[in-house]
């Protein structure tokens, strides 16, 4: 620390360096120069959110296969640890959205069921066409983020309460839409085959990738797109990060809100859909756990609770944490218990380094 | 940076105003926070409006940028009657504020802030369908901002506002409203949470600005630095003006005087 200081030093009166060093701050201050290395680190982490779960998962890889093996690095295990958070993934993206704006929605799980619910109702039981019959699930999927964005925007309720409270309703809405019926795969491969499109598999070098997993990609590189590359984003950091500042300079926050959730309600629908993929059939009591799980991805990608910090990549990292982590400890012969015990920690750590991170560059 | 005596010269008092309050009144309830209030900003000068608590200057201010809707009275902005429903319609007609709470976002960079509400889109189809950003043009719009402003020592035009102290922070709020405002800068107590030495770079600013050609309102708590930039300075007393004075004619006890209605002023002789 003492050793070299590399700022350059023209002469300077004597006050004004004092100044500097009492860090009253300064124009002429540069700002990487005297940090230690572990300071750095943490500004690295701060400046790159997605970098702490990419070292996790780098390790974590190296670690299973250090222990499993061949087994574990096989393509095809791979692309089933990708399959396997497909749709973690893409609630995933809709709880980022959320997030980003210092909220968080515990009904996306419940509104990916009731739009596959209402999915696989309308093609098999009201005999439309397949493709109407996805429109009309995203289009529950936009009324029910309305829903919440309503009751975040206009009735100012916290969003916790405000989706604790979405979350049963959709839940029940979805019961009784279903009549507490699954719809059996047969019966959808016969009459709306393209409700389980999602689910049919190309094949890369012995990787096995199914469409689901390709539209998961895709939809991360283009929400990636619109927050990064579009004012709208831009506007979503700026409403999670300071929504007074936010305010003040011009943007209208209530309408951002309101087109996070629609949006997260939109993004929830295309889930339905993958779900369907997924397990082939339409069962009301399906993806029960993507509320919270969606919300492990996020924090585990870096995302602060706090808002306006993190990346979408991030999201896609944490769910493939999750995911190499459930798939190794299995691999390994491992209880699963101990694969809960071991996503426990992981949040917890992630969060903590979340902490650690704000306290000192904030 | 120039000195006191010179940049009364820079002001330009027999043009027309830029800004003109005339009989501005603002009632709440019983409570009458802006009585009959006046105020004149010519093209090229910083005029602080000072004032105790409760004179009513923030209410005047705010219905100046625009956050308040007078009762009665007219505002001229360049000799022409205009009103402002909120903050966004002044700021359109080019009058900007920067707030005392410093409003950026810290995790937004500098360039991010800048423009934040008001990005540039690419030309073409890229902007129109994709609705993608020019980032390049903004960045350099920024940059070139910054440094005609001499805040380039400010390195990285990507770096985090929340990586800057608050002084930095203020210049970027400054530079936002000298990027934008093409008729008025309005300034809130943009020294209340600076230190000495930051304090001094944001006066130094302030005059930057204001000799690039922008007349500059400046509401101060603090008499030196009041006393040091202004070219005059508006004392508002009760919900009005009691007299608009410069720093040569008055000391600042005096100042205070008139502020605590110690003293009685004709205000029109003391105005320049």
């Amino acid at each position: 620390m003492s050793s070299a200081n590399p700022k350059p030093s023209a002469p300077v009166l004597d006050h004004d360096k004092v100044a500097d060093q009492a860090g009253s701050g300064s124009y002429v201050a540069n700002f990487e120069a005297k940090d230690s290395p572990l300071t750095r680190f943490k500004k690295f982490l701060h400046k790159y959110p997605v970098a702490a779960p990419t070292i996790v998962l780098i390790l974590a890889i190296i670690g299973f296969s250090a222990i499993i093996g061949d087994r574990f690095l096989h393509p095809f295990n791979l692309s089933l640890v990708l399959q396997q958070v497909t749709i973690i993934g893409v609630i995933g993206v809709a709880q980022t959205l959320i997030i980003l704006t210092a909220g968080i929605d515990l009904s996306v799980g419940a509104i990916m069921v009731l739009a596959s619910v209402v999915m696989g109702r309308m093609a098999i039981d009201h005999g439309l066409e397949a493709w109407l019959a996805l429109l009309i699930g995203i289009g529950v999927g936009a009324l029910t983020g309305l829903i919440n964005g309503s009751l975040i925007t206009r009735f100012k309720l916290p969003p916790f309460i405000a989706t604790l409270g979405s979350w049963n309703v959709f839940f029940a809405l979805n019961l009784w839409y279903s009549k507490s019926e699954t719809i059996r795969s047969q019966e959808i491969a016969n009459n709306a085959p393209l409700l389980q499109w999602l689910g049919e598999t190309v094949s890369f070098f012995g990787a096995r990738l199914t469409y689901g997993s390709l539209l998961m990609l895709a939809l991360f590189v283009l929400i990636w797109y619109a927050l990064n590359w579009t004012a709208w984003g831009r506007h979503v950091y700026a409403t999670g990060d300071d929504p007074a500042a936010a305010k003040l300079a011009g943007i209208r926050t209530d309408r951002i809100l309101l087109s996070v959730y629609v949006l997260a309600g939109v993004v929830c629908a295309i889930g339905a859909w993958v779900l369907i993929g997924r397990i082939g059939s339409v069962s009301p009591q399906a993806g029960y756990t993507t509320n919270l799980d969606s919300i492990t991805a996020v924090v585990i990608g870096g995302c602060s609770l706090f808002g306006g910090r993190g990346s979408i990549f991030g999201t896609l990292i944490g769910a493939l944490v999750v995911g190499v982590f459930r798939n190794g400890l299995a691999l390994a012969g491992v209880d699963v218990l101990w694969q809960e015990f071991t996503v426990g920690i992981l949040i917890i750590v992630a969060v903590g380094v979340d902490q650690w991170i704000r306290k000192g560059t904030a | 940076m120039d000195q006191k005596g010179d940049s009364i010269m820079t002001a330009h008092y027999d043009q027309q105003p830029v800004l003109e309050a005339r009989g501005l009144v603002k009632r709440y309830g019983s409570v009458t926070a802006i009585d009959h209030a006046d105020l004149t900003l010519y093209p090229g000068e910083i005029l602080a409006v000072i004032g105790d608590n409760g004179a009513g200057k923030s209410s005047l201010i705010k219905a100046l940028s625009g956050a308040l809707v007078p009762d009665e009275g007219e505002i001229l902005l360049d000799g022409k009657a205009v009103h402002f429903g909120s903050p966004m319609e002044a700021r359109e007609l080019g009058i900007e504020t920067v707030y005392q709470n410093l409003a950026v976002s810290p995790a937004l960079n500098i360039a991010d802030n800048l423009f934040l509400g008001r990005e540039i889109r690419k030309p073409g189809i890229l902007g129109s369908v994709f609705r993608m950003l020019d980032k390049k043009a903004m960045e350099e719009r920024a940059q070139a901002k910054m440094k005609e402003l001499g805040l380039m020592t400010i390195q990285n035009i990507s770096q985090a506002v929340e990586s800057l102290s608050g002084g930095q922070r203020q210049g970027v709020a400054v530079a936002r409203s000298a990027l934008f405002g093409s008729k008025v800068v309005i300034m809130d107590e943009p020294t209340a949470a600076l230190g000495v030495k930051e304090s001094r770079r944001v006066l130094n600013l302030i005059k930057e600005v204001r000799d690039r050609g922008l007349p500059i309102i400046l509401i101060s708590h603090n008499m030196p630095h009041v006393f040091e930039v202004a070219d005059r300075i508006h004392i508002h007393r009760l919900g009005k003006c009691a007299a608009t004075i410069t720093p040569q004619t008055h000391t600042m006890s005096e100042a205070v005087a008139i502020m605590t209605g110690a003293m009685e002023v004709n205000s029109d002789s003391a105005a320049a």
